[in-house]
């Protein structure tokens, strides 16, 4: 394997880890504040589909991003209403989530589009394009690094940049604002934050909200910048993937721009690669598949140090009883 | 709740028009989806052209998950339904279940394969490996870099025959020639993901190939866009899809489930049952796309000697060797 495969893989991996990352962070503010969401598929494929439909439509790609995080919002304010207000469970409402957004898409693409559930191709202009960082050209021939920052680094469409800028940030909101430490509060010990004189509600659904717009921005990625148009159950099962790496990444920041990028990097090589050969010794591409989930129960089995999800995860907060 | 009612209605709507007309042919699409621009589409043109010719009426259906095989063959063979029209080879197992309980029916199968074939069922199968011989000699006289790609859906027996077809076309022209091969999954969610197919480009080109064959179902959207953006010429599958990126798309390799599911409906009640029909290049069942969209990729060279084994394949001169025949295949190793 030469330098330059190794820059083409990990490029292939910034690509594939970017919609994991948006969706994991989004997990990740939701489940702080103590709600679980398995929607996040559903909200991508919505907002892919929106995304793409609307760029398509009016031919600006921002209005589509605009478009893919508002129809992810609806979704996320039903999951709020369902589980926050309503108190249900919220495994439930998210299954739900997720049959909702695949039987939408298609039937609302089929009805404006006629072409099977499918988006048209979206032309050029209508797309995030890459976009190349400044010098990405003249530096292009420095030995390693050159090759580094302009293949590499530069050459993303803006939302990869995003992504990886939305990491730093989730990390200053959770750690060094005190929004950030409500919501961390809310997710732990809801009873302590309504003694305070917190909305734990208010809290709960602004996560939730967040959650939504990055689940939105994932969606347009897909739709938009990977791909020019939606297509059926495009999503193909990255929500589940950002929920295992949110797991593997126990609920930090930091950590899921890793376990993402980790993911992101062991489904490049499986697509670069279809046999791994080792001496004599062949790892099949299924292995590479399954990897992620395999890693995701050996740390949730407490081999690799502990996962400990927020200690109010997953339960409707009472205020009386 | 509205929504709720406009699903019961068009239930309602489908269980009654069952009922009013016998004999309707059915046809059942297979998981890739009705307008999947390539396998599934060919099928549903043929039985819109039977509709428009003879004004007749077909059912149809649209399969969201395994579990509804059986039900639907059960279904449309219970309303009276003949012949029922199945696309792809997971429905061989299910129609040799259901079939000896409708001795009346006739069931047709498209690309299925079964040990003993039920005196009511026929299968329908084409000779990929030719039209992808011919596919990949094209690919090998349009690649300047001397590498090109093959991009399969799910990893089965058909698809690897499909690119072994194409391999031997391709080494036939230039022994040579670098040919890099990779499966989009092993499950059907390889049909449709798009993402995973444009990620598959982007390594094969990044490892010289300049002409791309995808026989991937809507996982070919993807490639061929990606291939379109990245300027290196794609091939597309079973529809005829040069038209989706005129200039770029080099040609289809076509396979005429059309004209197979045009002459079950034809035939109807009447239809031959028993066997198998196998449709090559000398039935017009396999061949290369070729119109407005490609002609100026494609040289009076190439499509001289594309004719040219083409006519020899029929006659028998020329033999592309199957993957079924010994499950391998002598040009590439899958």
């Amino acid at each position: 394997m030469d330098f330059l495969t190794i820059i083409q893989v990990l490029d292939s991996t910034v690509r594939l880890a970017t919609p994991l990352l948006l969706a994991c962070l989004a997990g990740l503010y939701s489940e702080r504040a103590g709600i679980f969401d398995i929607g996040l598929e559903g909200k991508m494929l919505a907002a892919a589909f929106f995304s793409a439909a609307v760029a398509y439509a009016t031919g600006s790609v921002w209005l589509g991003l605009l478009a893919g995080i508002a129809s992810s919002l609806v979704l996320s304010i039903i999951h709020g209403l369902a589980s926050i207000t309503f108190r249900g469970n919220q495994l439930i409402s998210g299954v739900a989530i997720n049959f909702l957004a695949a039987g939408i898409t298609v039937l609302v693409a089929q009805d404006w589009f006629q072409q099977g559930g499918r988006t048209p191709s979206l032309p050029r202009e209508a797309r995030f394009n890459p976009i190349d960082l400044p010098l990405s050209e003249t530096v292009a021939d420095v030995p390693i690094l050159g090759p580094i920052y302009s293949e590499l680094i530069s050459g993303h469409s803006i939302l990869v940049y995003i992504a990886v800028l939305a990491v730093p940030l989730t990390w200053w909101v959770l750690y060094r604002t005190r929004f950030g430490l409500r919501l961390r509060a809310v997710g732990e010990n809801p009873a302590a934050v309504d003694t305070a004189g917190v909305s734990v509600i208010g809290l709960r659904y602004a996560a939730v909200m967040i959650c939504g717009v990055l689940c939105g921005i994932a969606g347009a990625y897909l739709a938009t910048a990977l791909q020019a148009g939606f297509v059926k159950d495009m999503t193909a099962g990255r929500g589940f993937i950002a929920l295992a790496a949110l797991i593997f990444a126990k609920w930090r920041p930091w950590y899921a721009l890793w376990s993402t990028l980790l993911f992101g990097f062991l489904q490049a090589i499986a697509l670069r690669y279809q046999n791994i050969e080792l001496g004599n010794f062949v790892i099949p591409v299924q292995f590479m598949d399954v990897l992620p989930y395999i890693l995701t129960v050996v740390i949730l089995a407490g081999f690799v140090g502990r996962a400990i999800p927020p200690r109010a995860g997953g339960e409707p907060y009472v205020k009386e009883r | 709740m509205t929504l709720m009612q406009k699903f019961l209605g068009a239930a309602a709507a489908i269980a009654l028009s069952a009922g009013a007309s016998l004999a309707e042919p059915a046809l059942i699409f297979d998981l890739g989806g009705k307008f999947d621009k390539s396998f599934n589409e060919a099928a549903f043109n043929g039985a819109k052209r039977w509709a428009e010719e003879t004004g007749g009426k077909f059912l149809e259906i649209e399969l969201q998950s395994e579990a509804q095989r059986e039900q639907a063959l059960r279904r449309f063979a219970e309303a009276g339904a003949n012949p029922v029209i199945t696309t792809g080879f997971a429905f061989a197992t299910p129609v040799e279940a259901v079939a000896p309980d409708y001795p009346d029916t006739k069931f047709v199968n498209i690309d299925g394969w079964m040990p003993e074939v039920p005196p009511n069922v026929q299968l329908i199968g084409f000779q990929e490996h030719q039209g992808s011989y011919l596919v990949g000699m094209l690919a090998a006289m349009a690649s300047k870099s001397g590498t090109v790609g093959f991009i399969g859906g799910m990893d089965i027996p058909l698809i690897r025959h499909f690119g072994c077809g194409y391999a031997q076309g391709v080494k036939a022209v230039n022994p040579d020639m670098k040919i890099v091969a990779n499966m989009t999954g092993t499950t059907p969610a390889a049909w449709n993901d798009p993402v995973k197919g444009s990620e598959l480009t982007k390594a094969q080109i990044s490892q010289g190939a300049d002409v791309i064959y995808a026989a991937a179902g809507g996982t070919g959207v993807g490639v061929l866009q990606t291939a379109a953006d990245e300027d290196i010429l794609s091939i597309g599958v079973d529809s005829n899809q040069n038209y989706l990126h005129p200039g770029k798309v080099l040609t289809s390799m076509l396979k005429r489930v059309d004209v197979a599911v045009y002459n079950s409906m034809m035939a109807g009640a009447d239809l031959e049952t028993g066997g198998f029909t196998t449709l090559g290049l000398a039935e017009e069942g396999v061949g290369w796309a070729y119109d407005e969209y490609n002609a100026p990729l494609i040289t009076d060279e190439m499509k001289a000697a594309v004719d040219d084994a083409r006519a020899k394949i029929i006659s028998g001169e020329l033999e592309v060797v199957s993957y079924y025949a010994n499950d391998s295949c002598p040009a590439y190793d899958f």
